[in-house]
């Protein structure tokens, strides 16, 4: 199961940029997926709580947004969407096509907690 | 691969980018940070490092991938005993647990590096780059890395590899390009190993696994062969002479920017 050593890249990344950002904790992380990336995401989300224990991603949620997945046909020109084992055009049906989305593996962004304090201390003043 | 170019935003993700720079407040009060990055980005770097170290030398880097005993180290075997007066050559292998593939290439007198996995289903980058410090590339023609047996694990992550070399043996069925579509989409070559048992298994139809490739928008070629009988192993052999050929030219001509497939392939 090849999806804990991806989540703990995906750990390192937020440790890594919630350091650089002085954040106490993660409150949720983004992530887009595509269909051809090699990834399952129920496996991902069953591998998140044991690669983040004891991180600061500890307990923050997991967002997954399946992104589609898309081929451009070099015959007739058109995008359609596809399956992942049937990667010819939908509209003509030539197999000479070009991915245009479906193998992406990405953090998109990600929602960190800083120093509640100075955010009470904003509200106060307001 | 960096955060800074763009090269990950596709027609799929686009909407995902936040208008209005990187840090922005959410209503829960938190601070959203934009990254837009892969999640194998680490894996990646490394990679192109590895792929860097072959590029230097001219000498090609070929994963092997396929199911478990799908004949990947008999393949090596076997194209040792062709080409290992003609050509230097080297062998990376991976295993969850054994040293087993290791002594049989070395039983013929080319070197080969273990990695021996642990619970880790695929190799990655930075064991390939481990490796590599054991191995002097200087006068080899072509590095050839035996990936775990696995159909799936391993089609995630780049080596440095230049091609991928994705074997399907006829006991497994030709429907397998359908069902682990991520594999072999990445294969720069197809191999139908064991192909002396196709009289016995004739329910394995080379067209049906080609016609699966194809539907997988993948143009490799795909060539039959049996490591154990010889047959078919000249279009392999010739194969690797043009790639070992096209690797050299490329370290003549360093500004030559070389179209390497990664597993991956990019968008
Ligand atoms: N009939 C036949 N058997 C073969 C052929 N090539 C390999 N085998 C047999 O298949 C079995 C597995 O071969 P290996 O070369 O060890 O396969 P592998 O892909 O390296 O296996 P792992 O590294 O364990 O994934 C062995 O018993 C081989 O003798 C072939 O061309 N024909
Ligand atoms: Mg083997
Ligand atoms: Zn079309
Ligand atoms: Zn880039």
């Amino acid at each position: 199961m090849h999806e804990l050593s991806i989540c703990q890249a995906l750990i390192n990344q937020v440790e890594a940029i919630a350091s650089e950002q002085a954040a106490q904790s993660v409150a949720v992380i983004r992530l887009g997926i595509g269909p051809l990336s090699g990834v399952e995401t129920q496996l991902l989300q069953q591998a998140y709580p044991i690669a983040s224990a004891g991180s600061v991603a500890e307990g923050a949620e997991l967002v997954i947004d399946n992104l589609p997945l898309q081929v451009s046909c070099e015959h007739c020109g058109r995008t359609t969407e596809v399956l992942p084992n049937r990667l010819v055009c939908a509209a003509c049906g030539d197999w000479h096509t070009r991915l245009v989305s479906g193998d992406e593996l990405l953090l998109t962004s990600i929602e960190l907690v800083r120093d509640e304090q100075a955010i009470i201390e904003d509200v106060r003043t307001h | 691969m960096c955060d800074t170019c763009g090269c990950n935003v596709t027609h799929g993700n686009a909407h995902l980018l936040q208008p209005g720079g990187k840090l922005s407040r959410t209503e829960g009060g938190h601070d959203a940070v934009s990254v837009l990055r892969g999640l194998l980005h680490e894996n990646d770097h490394a990679a192109g490092h590895n792929r860097h170290h072959f590029d230097q030398h001219g000498v090609l880097a070929v994963n092997l991938m396929s199911a478990p005993g799908a004949g990947k180290t008999c393949l090596l075997e076997s194209t040792i005993a062709a080409l290992g007066n003609e050509l230097s050559m080297a062998v990376i292998e991976g295993d969850l647990e054994t040293e087993n593939d290791a002594r049989r290439i070395r039983a013929r007198g080319v070197e080969a590096i273990q990695i021996t996995t642990g619970s880790a289903c695929h190799l990655d980058a930075h064991m390939v780059h481990d490796a590599l410090h054991h191995l002097d590339l200087a006068g080899l023609d072509v590095v050839f890395i035996e990936n775990v047996g696995n159909l799936v694990c391993p089609a995630s992550f780049d080596l440095g590899q230049h091609r991928n070399v994705v074997l399907l043996s006829v006991p497994e069925g030709d429907d397998k390009p359908a069902k682990y579509p991520v594999m072999f989409r990445a294969a720069d070559l197809m191999l139908l190993s064991k192909c002396d048992l196709l009289p016995v298994l004739d329910d394995f139809k080379p067209e049906a696994a080609r016609r699966h490739l194809r539907n997988l928008a993948n143009p490799a070629p795909l060539f039959e062969l049996s490591a154990r009988s010889g047959a078919g192993m000249e279009h392999w052999l010739e194969w690797l002479r043009r790639e070992i050929a096209a690797a050299r030219q490329a370290t003549v001509v360093p500004d030559d920017v070389r179209t390497a497939t990664s597993v991956r392939p990019t968008p």
